[in-house]
């Protein structure tokens, strides 16, 4: 054994352990620090008034978020209401039935586009066909911004979530004479659904977050609303608005709702790991 | 053919002139062939000679495959199922399969039967809980299973899920059972118990059976038919094929001194 050469590689190999522990420690450490100054601003910001009492006007004191977090809560709500339907079944056609058709070619194509498309794009989209037309900002235009964004992600994980999906099983359907549908619908889908739950529920994960789509589709409103037809508050437009105020209890709310914001994505992504670990278990 | 006629027996599926191509690959060649109605025929050979592609011709799997083409003639009971106006659907559910690895559908046991039945039936409850119990019966699952109908058939082991998979078949009540390697994935004790389904099963039913072991062939089948390279290279009784081949390659294959 050449000596030399054994305690060269061995330095090598720790001087990649190295960097990439530097590199991990790092990465983490930002990650963390944002946590830490959101959970100490964060957990001082929350109290019951924070979701008995809507958002205060400028100079008054006190104040909540309860218009914007059942403003969030509606407009995410009917984003996925509309997203899901129409990601799922665009999935299923797509790895089910228009596998090598030029509209599934092109429907991939473009949706690949809109994952990737900055959503202040998508909003802008939305503003120009609803709002602009209509000439006031709603929470349908804002509805209609996040379902847009949703749709892709649903889409695109039920696709892969069924192709997944072994081909035996649909040849087994097929070979007791069920109709194309009916495999798809009956037997693929349903052995594909906690994978297309996660897809799901991560769309949801996504949307609760944005921002930029709102600020010209649903904007904001200082009062409580559940017209969906009138501009609406959320959690993050307020966010965005009170944190760059010069009053201290517009600040100490953002931060609340920030926390809020940051623990539903927690909580969504961990529902979805759940979710996925059920499907590989089985 | 001669053997299947010379034994009166009523032919259910004529295979003629059969060539079968893999795009441009030639899967069969010229394959003819009598399945004989109320028997068991198993088709052996070495992995590729294409006793599975043939199997699959019978209910026209292929036809899920851009690419994948038949011609000549398979005549089941006078209908040539290779017409292009034949409906699938109605095939496949008159020449049921079974295949390798067990495929339990993500559904309860109950289900995962009362699905093929629920496509071309309309039965009450109680009429399907007796098909249900029926099918289950018949592949001797009844006992094992009658208890928790209503859990996932994935909940099962896989000599359990294949005999499931068996009874979804059975439960249609088709003319013709195709199965592909049905023991392969199995472990001997379910592979027994499968077999024994076999023997039970042809006294309702045309039985076709793909299989990589030659003893399991000598003991469940009627008929034999040895395939290399795709062609059939002889076709005939089990026990004379066995015991008596008339072709050098067979007697080869079944001594184990090729394959």
């Amino acid at each position: 054994m050449n000596h030399n050469l054994y305690r060269k590689r061995l330095w090598t190999n720790r001087i990649g352990i190295g960097l990439s522990m530097i590199a991990m420690v790092m990465g983490l450490s930002v990650l963390l620090w944002i946590l830490f100054v959101l959970f100490k601003n964060g957990f001082a910001a929350i109290d019951l008034n924070m979701f008995t009492q809507s958002t205060p006007a400028p100079g008054s004191e006190g104040g909540g978020l309860a218009n914007a977090i059942v403003g969030s809560l509606m407009l995410v709500g009917f984003a996925t209401l509309i997203s899901t339907p129409i990601g799922i079944l665009a999935g299923v056609y797509l790895a089910e039935f228009g596998t090598r058709s030029r509209i599934a070619e092109l429907t991939r194509f473009m949706t690949d586009i809109m994952l990737s498309a900055p959503s202040i794009v998508l909003g802008l989209f939305v503003y120009a066909i609803i709002v602009a037309q209509v000439k006031h900002f709603s929470g349908w235009a804002g509805t209609v911004a996040l379902a847009l964004i949703a749709i892709p992600v649903v889409l695109r994980t039920t696709e892969n979530m069924l192709r997944l999906v072994p081909g035996s099983l649909r040849e087994a359907a097929y070979a007791l004479g069920a109709p194309q549908w009916k495999v798809a619908l009956m037997v693929t889908l349903r052995a594909a659904k906690s994978g297309v739950v996660t897809g799901v529920l991560l769309a949801l994960a996504r949307i609760s977050g944005e921002t930029a789509p709102l600020l010209f589709t649903a904007l904001n409103n200082q009062f409580f609303s559940m017209d969906m037809s009138k501009p609406m508050s959320n959690l993050p437009v307020v966010i965005f608005q009170f944190a760059m105020s010069p009053y201290d209890n517009w600040i100490r709310l953002a931060w609340g709702g920030a926390l809020l914001i940051t623990l539903t994505v927690l909580v969504l992504n961990i529902l979805a790991r759940v979710f996925f670990r059920e499907k590989i278990s089985h | 053919m001669a053997e299947t006629q010379d034994l009166q027996l009523k032919t259910a599926i004529q295979i003629r002139r059969l060539n079968f191509f893999y795009g441009k690959f030639q899967g069969l060649k010229d394959i003819n062939l009598d399945i004989a109605e109320r028997k068991v025929t198993a088709f052996i050979g070495p992995s590729g000679c294409g006793k599975s592609t043939l199997l699959r011709t019978l209910n026209r799997m292929y036809s899920l495959y851009p690419g994948q083409r038949a011609e000549g003639e398979i005549n089941f009971y006078g209908q040539n199922i290779l017409d292009p106006k034949q409906d699938l659907n109605l095939l496949r559910a008159r020449i049921g399969m079974v295949f390798q690895k067990p495929t339990p559908f993500p559904m309860s046991i109950y289900d995962n039967i009362a699905f093929g039945v629920r496509l071309y039936e309309n039965l009450s409850k109680g009429n399907m809980d007796e098909r249900v119990e029926w099918a289950l019966t018949k592949t001797a699952l009844w006992n094992e299973a009658k208890d928790k109908l209503s859990q996932s058939g994935l909940a099962l082991s896989g000599g359990q899920q294949q005999r499931l998979c068996i009874a979804r078949s059975v439960a249609v009540k088709p003319s013709v059972i195709l199965l592909d390697e049905p023991t392969s994935a199995l472990d001997p004790i379910s592979t027994a118990k499968i077999e024994e389904l076999v023997h039970e099963l042809k006294s309702d039913y045309t039985v076709a059976i793909v299989t990589h072991n030659m003893q399991q062939a000598a003991r469940v089948s009627d008929f034999t038919a040895y395939m290399y390279l795709g062609e059939m290279v002889e076709f005939g009784q089990t026990d004379q094929l066995f015991i008596k081949p008339k072709k050098k390659e067979t007697e080869d294959y079944i001594t184990g001194r090729f394959g």
